[in-house]
């Protein structure tokens, strides 16, 4: 009776199009849009995902996230560093400080201070020069959006295009001198400023005068070694907050979930996407049935069993299913691949296919089951109906 | 099975033994002030090997009848044996099993699936008892074949007329080989003569010593392919006619 179930599926081309239409948009909608709520959400993290290299953060036990600066004494870099189980512990300054433009007017830009022996911390991609030419006199690197926009310079007649600031040239940070060395590529966070990166040692030169100028201590941990269990120990020895990646990825999302609104105007779309798809994908699934309704009714006049009836239904949901949710990912991944150069914030991790998977499959589950009550239910007597 | 050796022609003598009996059967739709009783105490036997017509006014409770004795619904009261079997008393899952193997219908409006073919419509029945796809779907080409439709058994029941639509019906119905087989109005959609032809088709495929056939009509043309015929009035059986007896 497989077979049957599926020719009463496609037979009917322009019903069965409709269906399959009707849960590709719901899957598209679902998948759409909690894949930007997720970009959205792992913008509040990029400068955390960008510095790869090491596994612990530590910081003052106040900070609630990345860009909450509550600066360190130079010294507790030692205290990390003795810690038992660090392999190594490097200084990072992260700050807002103004660069002043060619036409005087002036640009806060985020600034990270890299340690200066080693230079980790150092932006994920380098678009023009390298990493090490951070090391030549009063270098510094600038991403390419910001050297693109905020950064570049008004065309000399005042009309076309503007002109991107590139390596050689000069700009003010905090009235220090500072040359272009490279221009590298960032993800994208919720801070709009331009990125720029520098010593650590040239950063606090830069910085406003102040008594404390470490931001975090980056760690790494030696091989073998727990970092979660080394995290505790740090804390324990030093008295500051220290986390793994991942840990300070979630307490930065937590903060702009808690704090910015963000879940509660964009959750409220998402979960307006999930209403309106499954909405449209249940109401397609039981018109069908309902269509469909006399032939049960026939097929069950003429000795079709609840299981028999049961599988044909749940079959056809399946197969509509997976046909609407694989067009309505598809879909959705290549708005996200077309637009992937744009503000659009769009991120499709394996899980949020499993759940746009088992949310499209739950909706037609339930039209399913909807509809197989409304079969069972059915008087055979209605085949003499007419 | 080769219908024209055991073929039952008309004026036959039935077997005598009971295809169905029905005994007091009272039938009563919904409660309260809608409530509408439909069968008023039926009495009814169909001889195995007979044609019996059912007729009477409409609103009387031919269809009703059928639905009780093919098992479709369940009489309130009285009693109803197919085969000796009662199908009340039958647990739901077996009763349909029963059914699926022994009767076979035939609606007024066909009732083909539109999106499946003639073979596969026919073949239906089949694949519900489980047989597997390929035989059914030869058996239902043999069958189709005695209907005389086997030139068409790929076509959709939207591309047949109402005849060829009513004759794949009758292939449905009996391609399980049924032993009762129900059919309510299959002539009324039909004009005149495609409606005589397929009773004499049903007449001839479906009539055979261990089996019956009941066939509710409004239709006086085709009466004189009946072996008797009941007539209800308001929920009862008021008359039975044998023409057998008659011709
Ligand atoms: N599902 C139902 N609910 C309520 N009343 C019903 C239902 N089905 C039939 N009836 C009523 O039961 C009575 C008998 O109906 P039935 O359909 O058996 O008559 P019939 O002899 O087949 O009529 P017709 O020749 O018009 O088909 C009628 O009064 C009808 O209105
Ligand atoms: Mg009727």
């Amino acid at each position: 009776m497989n077979s049957i179930a599926l020719k009463m599926l496609v037979g009917d081309r322009a019903k069965y199009l409709g269906m399959i239409m009707g849960l590709t948009f719901a899957s598209l909608l679902i998948t759409q849009q909690s894949a930007i709520f997720t970009g959205l959400m792992a913008r509040t993290f990029g400068a955390i995902t960008d510095l790869s290299y090491p596994d612990i953060w530590v910081m003052d036990p106040k900070v609630q996230f990345i860009d909450d600066i509550k600066p360190l004494q130079d010294t507790q870099l030692y205290r990390v560093r003795g810690v038992d189980g660090v392999d190594w512990a490097v200084p990072l300054y992260k700050g807002l400080l103004k660069a002043r433009l060619e036409n005087g007017n002036f640009q806060t830009c985020i600034v990270f201070g890299l340690d200066d022996a080693t230079l980790i911390g150092g932006p994920p991609e380098m678009v023009v020069g390298r990493l090490s030419d951070l090391r030549r006199a009063e270098a510094v690197i600038v991403d390419e959006v910001g050297s693109r926009d905020k950064l570049a310079r008004a065309p000399s007649d005042g009309l076309g295009p503007k002109i991107p600031l590139a390596v050689g040239d000069v700009l003010e940070l905090n009235d220090h001198r500072a040359t272009v060395v490279g221009i590298c590529r960032v993800t994208r966070t919720f801070q709009s400023q331009p990125v720029v990166y520098t010593t650590y040692s040239r950063a606090t030169t830069f910085a406003p005068r102040e008594r404390k100028l470490l931001s975090f201590i980056l760690a790494k941990a030696k091989p073998g070694e727990d970092p979660e269990r080394l995290c505790g120990r740090i804390s324990r020895a030093t008295g500051l907050a220290a986390y793994t990646r991942d840990q300070f990825k979630v307490k930065t999302m937590s903060y702009f979930l808690k704090y910015t609104g963000i879940p509660i105007n964009f959750g409220i779309a998402v979960v307006l996407g999930f209403i309106v798809g499954t909405a449209i994908a249940g109401q397609t699934f039981y018109n069908f049935t309902l269509d469909n309704l006399r032939h049960f009714g026939t097929l069950k006049a003429m000795g079709a069993a609840a299981p028999t009836l049961l599988r044909m239904i749940l079959l056809q949901a399946l197969l509509v299913g997976a046909i609407g949710w694989g067009l309505g990912v598809g879909v959705a991944s290549l708005i996200g691949y077309l637009l992937r150069n744009s503000e659009l914030s769009f991120k499709l991790p394996w899980q949020l296919l499993a759940i746009s998977g088992s949310a499209v499959l739950i909706i037609c589950l339930s039209a399913a089951v909807i509809s197989i009550h409304k079969v069972l239910k059915l008087e055979p007597a209605i085949v003499f109906k007419t | 099975m080769d219908s024209r050796t055991s073929q039952t022609a008309p004026g036959t003598a039935p077997s005598g033994k009971a295809a169905v009996r029905c005994r007091g059967v009272v039938k009563i739709y919904g409660g309260g002030s809608g409530r509408v009783v439909a069968l008023r105490g039926v009495d009814l036997q169909v001889e195995q090997g007979e044609l019996l017509m059912l007729v009477g006014p409409s609103g009387s409770g031919k269809t009703t009848l059928i639905s009780v004795i093919a098992g479709i619904l369940d009489q309130d009261e009285g009693d109803c044996r197919v085969f000796d079997q009662d199908l009340r008393k039958m647990p739901s899952r077996e009763k349909t099993r029963y059914r699926g193997k022994t009767i076979g219908f035939v609606f007024q409006s066909f009732n083909l699936i539109p999106t499946l073919t003639a073979v596969e419509n026919v073949a239906v029945p089949l694949l519900l008892n489980g047989w597997k796809r390929s035989r059914a779907i030869q058996r239902a080409g043999e069958v189709l074949d005695r209907v005389r439709l086997a030139d068409r058994s790929r076509s959709l029941p939207a591309e047949l007329s109402g005849g060829e639509q009513q004759r794949v019906a009758i292939a449905r119905s009996l391609v399980h080989e049924p032993r009762l087989i129900v059919c309510d109005e299959p002539t009324s959609s039909l004009d005149q003569d495609t409606g005589q032809r397929v009773i004499e088709l049903l007449r001839e495929v479906a009539v055979r010593e261990d089996r019956a056939l009941i066939i509710v009509t409004h239709d006086s043309r085709i009466f004189k392919f009946s072996d008797r015929m009941a007539r209800m009035n308001d929920g009862r059986v008021v008359e039975v006619i044998d023409l057998r007896k008659t011709a």
